[in-house]
């Protein structure tokens, strides 16, 4: 006698009360706190942000607790989170210009006023994994100077003073930004809509499509003009005092990129720009995000689009990992009514091969 | 921290809206896909988050929820969708196809009948008819906006060509009211013809790929075919091992390593029904052995 | 001049309230010519009727550009009400319109005036609400077209006369087109741009 399988309330709520104890681990050791994940795997937090499109570090900690450390996950606890949040309004745009730099490098001028600053980077580290870190040694203090007071301008401004880089689009003050979370996307997008899409992206995906241009497929001739991480302002404009009241500051990481010029019969040449800006210190996504930012320009400065990097329709629709895991990881959902229809097909198309072919065909069919 | 607190139905009211507003232009433009802004849900992409939006968008304190995945109730995911609104929207829930006003269904259409007062919501992966076509958004909206469906039609004669039918056996092209394509979600094709002249809303939410579209009741569905190629509804040919149904959808159960197979209604709920009016199947039936040929 | 606190209210539960009026109308789109009730109870500022007024607190937020006609748009009650309960912009092009409120069908504007949509996108089109006299008496109308069983029958006393006559643009422009709901009072008919309307011979 056959009783029909029951999937069964029961059976899913004890795998998660066992997901919650694995998650757990062994209780002889001390559980992890929120404080440690964002000190001490700040730059998983950083990137939970960032792909997750919130600015929390509390909760992009508790994301990843919640998903033992599985950072697509956390990004997408985050984001389920934050699609339920209310919209008070858009900040004004940050200015880069103005951010207390922590560092910042050139890879176009040796040296630029305000100076090169390397800052908290795993450059020249040599990647030799360290014994005392697994003791838990106290690290040294950290050098210190005199506070820095000389401005830091840009590099592409600098550059732009000669017009020897395509100016940015002035902003048009009247213009609401494309957001892509409350609006439909449509092709072709407008470059608002394409920089959110790249700065919410997989920082895989995106480094995979960076290097790709490099190696090629949509070569676009990258100089790193500067990268730079450090603290800016956020402020909004508060209609009811008439001036832009500030919020508090948020750490990003900005990448410029300077790219093959272009010039024409009417333009005199000048290099062009790809952009990338993450939360907190991520300069792996922002210059992957400014090499297929300036690969999706192709269409816009008359390129010919042949690489994967420079079709916006394929970047955009697969550069989400939410989105990506969850239809990846929905085939192991039950198929069994359409799997049946196709068994029921192949079976039929079989049987007719069968058919039509010789006895002797049949029998080693059969066999 | 910001404590989470969620709204009737998890959705917000923007965004209920918004949904509200693509629903009606959908019913307005019969299979037609209204592009719209979906939400991330607490649940993942490809797991029913169209679905879910659709039908949190709709539902009401004083609707019956029913969820079935695979025709089933009782499939984990169905468990996990019809749990979420019950928590979230304190409906009533229910697995009698007949009680209900709106059902959420992934990949089959109930066998008893839909009457007038029920909403159908589809899960759907890929909107698209045209997409394993045409990749582009930009080339298959075009077609679209032409009507210009003979892709379509070459693929289902290739089909034809290669196999002597077109072997397409889920998911299988419809034209809705004599103008536009669309996927019926992968419902096998056995189910196609439920849709056609059907007295219930039929609505379809795809949250990946942001697109809401419907049949409205009493709309003409017709699954695409050839003069000489005409549609085959697809069913194995055997009775419901349990409750003799000699017309519903089945599922094959593997019983054994020595080619054991049974069939069963894929329907839960109206094998039950079935089987509590009386009707038996063969439970002991001999299982059916595959063969090779013959 | 009425202050804000003098504005006749919004709806009594937001959130149930827009629930129950959404399904109204949707049922209403999805069966035309059937006559649905918007049951729950909002203030009617000026000439808005208590079924426009649930509709627009149901469906009306800032994304939906909002023509009025110069009946709605005359009384300083509907447009603070509609600024204050659904911060929806009124614009003055009634080819950008999402919504439109007509008031006075006698001034109906031009079909063709309104958002069509495109071909690609035909979705982006007008949903005129339109206020008439009757949807219980008055002549008689047969409907054919999705949503209705063979043919649907209505009485209804609307103004203008020809709407029926002037919605034969529809036939021509599907996929595109304009998609009417009629309220009189707290009942809604829709008539989407499927729907095939003639007079029954009197």
């Amino acid at each position: 006698m056959y009783v029909a399988v029951k999937g069964g309330e029961r059976a899913i709520e004890n795998a998660h009360r066992l997901l919650a104890h694995k998650r757990r681990g062994d209780q002889g050791v001390p559980e992890v706190t929120l404080a440690q994940i964002s000190e001490q795997l700040g730059l998983a937090v950083d990137r939970v942000m960032s792909e997750g499109s919130l600015y929390d570090r509390e909760l992009a900690a508790l994301a990843i607790k919640q998903a033992r450390g599985d950072l697509i996950e956390a990004i997408f606890l985050v984001r389920a989170f934050r699609a339920t949040m209310p919209r008070f309004g858009s900040s004004e745009p940050v200015d880069t210009g103005t951010m207390r730099v922590r560092r910042r490098v050139s890879a176009t001028f040796k040296d630029i006023p305000g100076g090169q600053i390397l800052g908290p980077t795993f450059d020249y580290t040599h990647r030799l994994l360290d014994p005392l870190l697994a003791e838990g040694l106290a690290p040294e203090a950290p050098a210190t100077a005199d506070a820095h007071t000389a401005p830091t301008p840009r590099v592409t401004d600098i550059l732009g003073r000669d017009g020897l880089i395509e100016c940015s689009p002035p902003a048009d003050d009247g213009a609401s930004v494309g957001d892509l979370t409350r609006e439909p996307l449509n092709f072709p997008a407008d470059r608002d809509l394409r920089l959110q899409n790249l700065a919410r992206g997989d920082e895989g995906f995106l480094l995979a499509m960076g290097y790709s241009t490099q190696r090629g497929y949509g070569r676009n001739h990258p100089f790193v003009g500067e990268i730079r991480f450090g603290e800016v302002e956020v402020e909004l404009f508060a209609e009811d005092a008439g001036f832009a009241v500030p919020l508090g500051s948020i750490e990003l990481t900005e990448c410029q990129m300077v790219n093959q010029f272009k010039g024409s019969a009417t333009e005199a040449p000048c290099f062009t720009r790809g952009y990338g800006l993450a939360f907190g210190q991520s300069e792996r996504k922002t210059m992957s995000m400014a090499l297929v930012d300036r690969a999706l320009r192709a269409r816009e400065l008359g390129e010919e689009v042949r690489a994967p990097a420079q079709d916006e329709e394929f970047v955009m629709s697969h550069s989400d990992n939410v989105q990506a895991t969850g239809f990846v990881e929905h085939l192991k959902l039950p198929h069994y009514v359409d799997f049946q229809s196709e068994l029921g097909l192949l079976r039929k198309l079989r049987q007719e091969f069968a058919d039509a072919s010789t006895p002797d065909a049949m029998k080693e069919a059969a066999e | 921290m910001n404590a989470p607190a969620y709204n009737f139905a998890y959705l917000d009211e923007q965004t209920k809206r918004m949904i509200r507003r693509a629903i009606l232009k959908a019913i307005a433009i019969p299979g037609y896909q209204v592009p719209f802004a979906s939400r991330e849900m607490p649940m993942p992409y490809g797991w029913g988050t169209g679905g879910v939006q659709v039908t949190a968008a709709i539902l009401g304190p004083e609707d019956v929820l029913k969820v079935i995945d695979q025709g089933s109730d009782d499939t984990t995911n169905a468990i996990s969708i019809r749990k979420f609104f019950a928590k979230t929207a304190g409906v009533a829930t229910t697995t009698a196809t007949n009680e209900a006003t709106v059902i959420q269904t992934r990949h089959r259409i109930p066998e008893t009948a839909l009457h007038e007062n029920q909403v159908l919501v589809y899960q759907v992966p890929i909107p698209e008819p045209l997409r394993f076509l045409e990749p582009r958004e930009t080339e298959t909206r075009r077609m679209h906006a032409l009507a210009e469906y003979g892709l379509m039609h070459v693929k289902l004669y290739e089909d034809i060509a290669r196999f002597g039918h077109i072997a397409t056996a889920y998911a299988y092209p419809v034209k809705v009211n004599a103008r536009y394509v669309m996927d019926p979600s992968p419902t096998p094709k056995f189910d196609n013809p439920k849709m056609d002249n059907c007295p219930a809303l039929q609505l379809f939410g795809a949250g990946r790929e942001k697109r809401i579209y419907a049949i409205p009741p009493y709309t003409q569905v017709v699954s695409l075919d050839f003069e000489d190629h005409p549609f085959e509804p697809y069913r194995f040919n055997a009775p419901c091992a349990l409750c003799g149904a000699e017309n519903s959808y089945l599922d094959e159960i593997v019983t054994d390593d020595k080619g054991g197979r049974m069939f069963v209604c894929s329907d839960t709920d109206y094998c039950e029904g079935r089987q509590a009016t009386g009707h038996h199947g063969s439970l002991s039936a001999a299982p059916y052995k595959e063969k090779a040929h013959g | 001049m009425t202050t804000i606190a003098e504005l006749p209210p919004g709806f009594v539960d937001k959130v149930l309230s827009a629930q129950s009026t959404f399904r109204s109308v949707m049922d209403a789109m999805a069966r035309p010519g059937s006559v649905r009730r918007i049951v729950p109870g909002a203030g009617t500022p000026g000439p808005m009727m208590r079924g426009t007024a649930a509709i627009a607190l149901t469906l009306f937020d800032h994304d939906t550009p909002l023509w009025l006609d110069a009946r709605m748009a005359e009384s300083s009650d509907v447009v603070k009400w509609l600024k204050f309960h659904t911060g929806a912009p009124v614009v003055q092009d009634t080819s950008i319109a999402g919504f439109a409120l007509i008031g006075d069908g006698a001034a109906l504007p031009s079909l063709e005036r309104f958002a069509l949509g495109t071909s690609e996108y035909p979705d982006r089109s007008t949903t005129v609400i339109l206020q008439v006299d009757s949807l219980d008496a008055g002549r008689g109308f047969e409907l054919r077209g999705p949503g209705i069983d063979g043919v649907a029958t209505l009485k209804a006393s609307i103004t203008p006369y020809d709407l029926f006559e002037r919605l034969h643009v529809n036939e021509a422009l599907f996929p595109r087109g304009i998609d009417v709901v009629l309220v009189a009072d707290d009942a809604v008919v829709a008539i989407p741009r499927t729907t095939r309307v003639v007079s029954k011979e009197s």
